[in-house]
Formats: structure tokens, C-alpha cells, sequence
């Protein structure tokens, strides 16, 4: 039973060589805050824990070449308190101080968040709608990038293939004309498990919308990005009753379960308010 | 069964153990050093009973592997001041009746030591934010923010 193996590579070049001797039997944290649980559980005995927490290389939060750039291990903490974040990218500012409780937010990590793939992952509705990159190492020391919207492929199923790590997460500044918003719904105010959340951008000129960005989460198997309603947006002037086709569509694109959080029927009604709250919240 | 020697140094005291992997800083606090006021409450991160200041940050020592405290420094309830020296955020417990049953305490104070080291003067906003993690079932919360404000409002002696 407690035969798990654990390492600590302290730079990539340590890392690199653990995972090409180890991939197949890799498990990959930061923080920990998703395995331990899981460990303690029962429901997942790893082979080998390989910790990244202690590369630095990993942390970081960077402005440069008009893109944003956040390394995967930096901890949600950093990013809720940070400037460059708050300034370019508010809805993940506010994302990120909703997530979870302040204990959890200085051990759990941004690349930690997205490779557990929950469908209530909450950094991941900011990061779809901001039009994300996920850069990710693969054994033999190759890099490949994939866009955040064709990483989750299903419910806590990834792109990440054995022996691979997510490195940084990449963003492009939006523009002067571009804003966003962002609610989560929860059952309290403090450490909450999102029962519906959305993350809006919207590029406008003038009063047309040129373009929209909509992710939902907790309302199907993976975070997910609402083209549907992304088109019904895109090149229109934003009335109220194209807001009404939106919520419409919305709720027939999302598949969401009823838990212990919330009924199916709940979650599609709420899911149809933010959405329009939302929108309103970025455009004023 | 693999194991790993960590050492970590709790309370200003250095301190070894032999683990495993999947043992937490919890499960060494309590089991092999005895430091049982770390308590342990839900072992999953929602109740924030066991929490510990892990290298100046409050964490869930239930979240934490014990590996992952090797060569770290741990303070506890303990270590933040003594019954003949207590800390002033020790003294405004007692004084505003913040401790009923006790058994969150310990993780009240660590999350309220952190957070007016980082903010001394934190207003109520901040110290309900600052203890979002930790939960209290018997006294409601007023007499502990009333606690932490009244440490807050005057500079530590």
C-alpha cells in the first residue's frame, strides 16, 4: 500500500530527466491540494509523486510582448494579489480570490487547477475566455502548445500525454476595447465549489460587439467555451432581445447534472442569469 | 514500503522523522512529534482546524505532504506565544471570549498571526477574508473578528 515514491527535482534539467526515466508512472504535483484528497480517499494510489513546486522556473507572473505569461506552479495566491494580473486581466484576478479558501489559494497552483480538469476549475473560465495557451513539455525535452479550449478533451481528461507537464499558461493583453466580467455561483461566500460560473470578454466598436468570448463551468463534463452564443454576439449591437436569444441558446448548449450543489434545472436557469448579468457588467 | 528521513523545524525546534509519500504534515505533527495542537478535523481542506504558517504561509497541514515540509520552517498555535507570554492576538481571544469549545483555535490564530504580520492594521473585511478557511461551529465568528480587530487596532508589545 504505502510503497508511492516521491521527488522533488529542484530545476528542469532534474525534471526533465525524471520524467524521460518515468513517464509512464509519473504523477505530477505542485501543491498537492487535488491528490492528497484523492490519496487519502482511496481512490488513487500513485506509483510516483513528482513535486514541481520547488522550480522556479515554474513561478512567475510576466508582461511581455503584449502577452501575459504565468508560470504553472505559481500559486493562486500570487496571482489573486497580483498587479500585472489585476491590471490586464481582472475576471482572473477575481477568479482566483474566489477559489477555494485562503489556506488552499498559498499551496494550490494555476497549472494544477487546469491539469485536474474539474469541471468547476475556476481558473479555467477566465483563461477560456482570455483566449489561452497551455505550454506544455513533453519528454525529450520538446515544448508543444495547445490552446486552452482543445485541452479539456472530457470529464478530468486532458491533452496531457504520459510523461508531460504543463509549464506556463500565455494570454494576449486585451486591447483598450476589450472587457470582461466574470460570476461564480456558489453556496457561500467563502470556499466555495462553483454550482454555475461564467467568464465573459467582448471586444466592442462602438455598439456592436466584434467579438465575444463565453465559458461556462460546472455545467458539463469540462469547462467549456459557448460558441453558440459567441456567434449569436459577434457583429451585433447588443440588445435586449438578442440577450434573451442568448440565454436561450446558452441553456440548450450546456449539459449540466444535478449534485448535491444543485439540480440540472437550477443550474440551466442560473447559468442563463449570469450570462446576461455578465454581459451587462462588461459593458457598462 | 518506501520511506524518506525529513527534518523541519517546528516552533524553533528541529525535528526528524522517517515517512512515506503519501503521510502529510499532519499525520508527522501528530503522530510523530506530538504536536497535538494541530488538530485534525476533515483531512480534506474544508475545515482548517490543522492550520499551520509553513515558511511564513498559512496552509492546510492535512494538504501538505510531510516531504514537501522537508528542510521548511512550521509554526503553530504553540509557537506564536506561550501562557506566560502569550501574544497579543492570544490575549484578545481570551478577553473577547473567542474560544468556546477550542478546537478551531489553533487554526484561528495562525491564519489571524499571518495575516496581520502581512497587514497589522487588516480592518473586519480583511480578517473575515483572512479565516474564509477556517471553520468555527459553536461561537459564530463576531467574538473571534472582535478578537483579531482588537489586536489589529494596537501595535504589538
Amino acid at each position: 500500500m504505502d510503497n508511492t515514491e516521491y521527488l522533488r527535482p529542484s530545476n528542469l534539467k532534474e525534471l526533465s530527466q525524471i520524467m524521460a526515466g518515468h513517464k509512464d508512472r509519473a504523477t505530477v504535483i505542485a501543491g498537492g491540494t487535488n491528490l492528497i484528497p484523492q490519496m487519502r480517499n482511496g481512490g488513487k494510489s500513485p506509483e510516483l509523486i513528482v513535486d514541481i513546486g520547488d522550480i522556479q522556473d515554474f513561478s512567475f507572473i510576466m508582461e511581455d510582448d503584449g502577452f501575459i505569461s504565468i508560470g504553472a506552479a505559481t500559486t493562486i495566491a500570487e496571482i489573486a494579489s497580483s498587479d500585472i494580473v489585476s491590471t490586464f486581466s481582472p475576471i482572473l484576478a477575481s477568479s482566483a480570490r474566489e477559489l477555494g479558501n485562503p489556506l488552499i489559494r498559498n499551496r494550490a497552483t494555476i497549472g494544477g487547477n487546469l491539469a485536474n480538469a474539474s469541471p468547476c476549475a475556476d481558473t479555467a473560465l477566465p483563461l477560456l475566455a482570455l483566449d489561452a495557451v497551455i505550454r506544455i513539455l513533453s519528454p525529450g525535452d520538446k515544448t508543444r502548445n495547445v490552446v486552452l479550449n482543445n485541452f479539456f478533451h472530457g470529464y478530468r481528461f486532458t491533452d496531457l500525454g504520459k510523461g508531460e507537464i504543463i509549464t506556463r499558461i500565455i494570454f494576449p493583453k486585451p486591447d483598450d476595447e476589450t472587457t470582461g466580467s466574470q460570476i461564480k455561483i456558489g453556496l457561500r461566500n467563502a470556499a466555495a465549489i462553483s454550482v454555475a460560473s461564467i467568464a465573459v470578454m467582448l471586444t466592442m466598436e462602438g455598439k456592436i460587439c466584434r467579438k465575444a468570448r463565453i465559458a461556462a463551468g460546472s455545467v458539463a463534463p469540462i469547462p467549456m467555451r459557448v460558441s453558440r452564443v459567441e456567434q449569436l454576439l459577434e457583429n451585433q449591437e447588443i440588445s435586449a432581445t438578442l440577450l434573451e436569444q442568448c440565454k436561450a441558446i446558452m441553456k440548450k448548449e450546456i449539459s449540466p447534472i444535478s449534485d448535491i450543489r444543485g439540480s440540472a434545472e437550477y443550474r440551466s436557469y442560473v447559468t442563463a442569469v449570469i450570462l446576461e448579468r455578465n454581459i451587462q457588467r462588461a459593458l457598462s | 514500503m518506501m520511506t524518506y528521513s525529513i527534518e523541519t523545524n517546528v516552533n524553533g525546534r528541529p525535528r526528524a522523522a522517517e515517512v512515506t509519500a503519501r503521510d502529510t504534515l499532519l499525520d508527522v505533527l501528530r503522530d510523530h512529534w506530538d504536536v497535538f495542537e494541530v488538530k485534525n478535523g476533515c483531512e480534506q481542506g474544508d475545515c482548517g482546524v490543522c492550520t499551520v504558517i509553513l515558511s511564513g504561509k498559512a496552509v492546510n497541514a492535512c494538504l501538505t505532504l510531510a516531504v514537501q515540509a522537508n528542510g521548511k520552517n512550521v509554526v503553530t498555535a504553540k509557537g506564536i506565544g506561550s501562557p506566560k507570554e502569550p501574544h497579543l492576538l492570544q490575549t484578545k481571544f481570551v478577553e473577547h471570549g473567542a474560544i468556546q469549545c477550542g478546537f478551531c483555535t489553533p487554526g484561528m490564530l495562525t491564519s489571524a498571526k499571518v495575516l496581520l504580520d502581512q497587514n497589522p492594521k487588516a480592518n473586519r473585511q480583511e480578517i473575515r477574508e483572512a479565516i474564509a478557511g477556517n471553520l468555527c461551529r459553536c461561537t459564530g465568528y463576531k467574538k473571534i473578528v472582535d478578537a483579531i480587530e482588537a489586536a489589529a487596532a494596537k501595535p504589538e508589545s
